[in-house]
């Protein structure tokens, strides 16, 4: 080949930029991997992680810089060549049919056939073949269905399906996430059996100690740059949590305010994606609540709200511990909740402004059932006013606004209700600069106001901006609390990667 | 400036199928003689009271982005279980009620399954048009029931200040439809759940009781139609209101309502419905055979829906 550069690198990154309208997701990025070598990538919420790895995997065209793969440059790849080169992410939970059989899911659009009749035998054979190479023989059965299969056995299919497809590259991204503990020791068994074999393996996780345990050196990204590269032996979790803090937002927006009595108090919360979680809300106070994806933080504020079951625990609105829990009872007892994923969950996209306003408070604008139109354009002309919603009328369908002013439309759908508790998860998510300053101001008036505030982020910056208190969720439960004065990054960021024993320090720090 | 074309654009799909009738209304009136009479502008008007009604119903449904396949069974159980009532000397009040009662019923429990137990629409409501059609079967022996009053068949061949009595219905069905649809909460949630069910349940509506409320307000509709078809046949049959779903989906369709939900009305659902009228009444004085009426309709019915598609992509 004539552009052979150096055989021991599978993959070799140069320059990598890649911008995004209004934001810069990767700058100059170098990164390699050798052949057998197992890298981890990690980085906070949002530092450029998936980014790269979706170019690598070519579902993202770089702006600028090349890929080297095994010695072949490539100015951007597409999916296809990327699995020609063999280069596979394992996401287990998007990779597999779970009504298909191991083998028909480890051959699925590449079946085994012979004239044209697929040959369920070859097919076993070659899967056991491969469920060898990672010592899975006899213990997963090819036939089985894969629904049947523990999370720890579906990775393993996932992995033997990008085997399959010979893989020579292979991505795990946050691989443990749905894992107990003890599979995750089969699973580092297996990713060990990779490197033997002479498997190159990119590990994502949030969870340090894995990194620690399973890779062989590391990538730290920040806001879109590698701050560093180290071998896991010579560098520590404080090293690493240094090099991953230190982003700000240029302004800072906290505003003094009056701290009234305690409006929501929650104790012991538990459901199947919470456990244990306590906290308390005053009047007029800004509560940031930080944790890293996966860490539960939309599943408490779901279960809080009542979108969600509870299992366990209780909630107390002004002191009054409450009994039925439904969205309908929540807002009748003033709360709201600003959910993360605005399209899926916030707005009825089909209809217009005016509609997706009033909707929690048609009871109210209306009298037996017939809805007052007066109230209701007034109402909505008051939100598009003060919060300068830009549509042309009312009358405009929410799908065809921009980010930021669909956000705003479910912000004035929860002040029209006259909310006192308001719970936003990721208000600023996907809305440019402008439109995000507008609502850090809207929830520095509210908190003015005297409503209580809990705000979900994964920027720590934002938070560090706005908050009275952050609290930090890890694997599900509270991790710790952190009070205005005692604010940084590195003490947020600790407590939602560290594990168990430092825990304690920081608390008290 | 994309508003007022969105705007246009539902306007738009319900005025495009009003011209689409009104060209219809100008063949036939050039073609034949005997369409622009008014016994024939009346008869259109009875025969599309029926269809509209239906279609109104369905397009309630469908706005839901749910849809219901019990329309022609129900009306056949209804139009059976009241024809024997009368024939068995009930009162023609308490008649009424009790299918109207029925209907309801029926649409309850279409509406309970979909919601409670998630079946799926098409489903549940399939479900339903096997049960009622067997029950309509089942109680008349599977024969027409005659000897009905002859108060019953007059009515319907009456007409009032020059309009057919039953269209009377279908204008008040409209108006009721379109009062509930544009000025009640009511409405509003039907079109909110119809859009995004789970950001409905998350702004505090109920949904239980839109999704039931919206079937059994189908059913009671469908109800009606039952009633008015025995006062059309004289009789109960069995066997009346086959392929009626078909035809009430295709006229909510052609009147706007999107399977993929929020999107309809009753005023477009009617439209729908003169459309299909049209079609076969026109087809009887032109000599055509009747067969082809249902190949028309299947290819105006496509075509609508794909010119919709192709427009709403665009936007």
């Amino acid at each position: 080949m004539a552009d052979e550069i150096n055989s021991t690198y599978s993959v070799i990154m140069k320059n990598i930029t890649k911008t995004f309208p209004g934001v810069v997701a990767l700058a100059n990025v170098n990164f390699e991997l050798e052949e057998g070598e197992v890298k981890g990538l990690v980085g906070e919420n949002g530092a450029g992680k998936s980014t790269l790895i979706k170019i690598l995997t070519g579902a993202y065209t770089p702006d600028q810089g090349e890929i080297i793969i095994f010695g072949e440059k490539f100015g951007a790849l597409n999916p296809i060549i990327a699995e020609k080169k063999g280069i596979a992410a394992v996401y287990q939970d998007l990779m597999l049919a779970n009504h298909l059989t191991v083998q028909e899911n480890i051959f699925l659009g590449n079946e085994l056939s012979k004239l044209g009749l697929i040959s369920k035998k070859e097919m076993t054979k070659k899967t056991n073949e491969l469920l060898a190479n990672l010592g899975y023989k006899g213990i997963i059965d090819p036939l089985d269905k894969v629904g049947n299969l523990s999370s720890a056995h579906k990775g393993m299919v996932a992995i033997a399906k990008a085997l399959a497809k010979n893989a020579k590259i292979m991505i795990l991204d946050e691989p443990t996430a749905v894992l107990a503990e003890k599979e995750v020791n089969e699973l580092f068994h297996v990713v060990k059996q990779l490197r033997n074999n002479g498997i190159s393996v990119i590990y994502i996780s949030h969870r340090l100690e894995e990194i620690f345990e399973i890779c062989d050196n590391l990538t730290v990204l920040k806001d879109g740059k590698v701050v560093g590269s180290r071998k896991v032996e010579e560098t520590t979790e404080d090293e690493l949590i240094t090099m991953m803090v230190g982003r700000e937002l240029k302004k800072d927006f906290y505003v003094e305010r009056n701290i009234g009595e305690e409006i929501l108090r929650i104790e012991n919360l538990t459901n199947s994606k919470v456990k244990h979680c306590s906290f308390s809300i005053k009047k007029g106070e800004i509560v940031g609540l930080y944790g890293l994806v996966g860490s539960g933080r939309t599943e408490l504020a779901r279960a809080l709200f009542g979108a969600d079951p509870i299992e366990e625990g209780e909630i107390y609105i002004n002191g009054k511990r409450i009994n039925r829990h439904s969205p309908k009872d929540s807002i009748k007892r003033k709360l709201a909740l600003i959910p993360e994923d605005r399209r899926e969950q916030g707005l009825a996209l089909r209809l217009s402004v005016k509609d997706n306003i009033n909707l929690p408070i048609y009871t109210r604008i209306s009298k037996i059932g017939i809805i007052d139109s007066k109230k209701e354009k007034d109402n909505t002309f008051n939100f598009i006013e003060s919060l300068s919603i830009k549509t042309p009328t009312i009358y405009q369908k929410v799908e065809n606004l921009s980010g930021g002013n669909q956000q705003k439309v479910v912000l004035s759908k929860w002040l029209a209700s006259e909310s006192e508790i308001f719970i936003l998860d990721e208000p600023t998510n996907g809305i440019d600069v402008g439109a995000k300053e507008e609502i850090y101001e809207l929830i520095n008036d509210l908190a003015s106001g005297g409503n209580a505030i809990l705000l979900i982020s994964s920027y720590i910056p934002e938070l560090m901006a706005i908050c009275d208190r952050i609290l930090v969720m890890r694997e599900g439960t509270i991790a710790g609390e952190i009070t205005r004065e005692k604010f940084s990054e590195g003490k947020i960021l600790s407590l939602a990667l560290k594990t168990e024993n430092n825990k304690a320090g920081v608390r008290n720090d | 400036m994309t508003n007022n074309k969105k705007i246009n654009f539902t306007w738009s799909t319900q005025s495009v199928v009003l011209l689409v009738i009104m060209a219809m209304w100008i063949f036939l009136s050039i073609f034949t003689e005997e369409f622009l009479t008014i016994t024939n502008i009346q008869n259109v008007l009875k025969q599309v009271t029926i269809q509209g009604i239906n279609a109104v119903g369905a397009t309630l449904v469908i706005i839901t982005a749910g849809i219901d396949l019990s329309v022609g069974s129900v009306v056949a159980v209804v139009n059976v279980l009241f024809a024997m009532l009368l024939v068995g000397g009930t009162p023609i009040w308490f008649g009424v009620l009790m299918v109207l009662a029925l209907a309801a019923g029926l649409g309850f429990v279409n509406g309970f399954f979909v919601h409670q137990f998630r079946v799926p629409p098409f489903i549940a409501t399939l479900a339903m048009m096997s049960i009622a059609r067997g029950a309509a079967l089942l109680i008349s022996g599977g024969r027409n029931v005659f000897g009905l009053p002859r108060s019953i068949a007059e009515f319907s061949s009456g007409t009032f200040l020059g309009i057919p009595n039953l269209f009377w219905f279908l204008i008040a069905v409209i108006a009721f439809m379109e009062f509930l649809l544009r000025k009640t909460t009511f409405g509003r949630y039907v079109y909110a759940v119809g859009s995004n069910p789970e950001a409905a349940r998350l702004s505090g509506i109920n949904i239980r009781w839109v999704i039931i409320g919206v079937y059994l307000i189908a059913g009671l509709l469908w109800g009606l139609s039952g009633i008015l078809e025995t006062s059309r046949l004289w009789m109960g049959v069995p066997n009346t209101g086959t392929g009626y779903e078909l035809d009430a989906i295709a006229a909510a369709v052609l009147g706007g309502a999107s399977l993929m939900g929020a999107q309809g009305s009753a005023i477009g659902a009617f439209l729908g419905a003169l459309v299909m009228t049209t079609i076969y009444n026109g087809s009887v004085l032109l000599n055509i055979d009747p067969f082809w009426q249902r190949i028309i309709v299947g290819i105006i019915l496509v075509t609508t829906v794909s010119i919709d598609q192709i427009r709403s992509k665009r936007s």
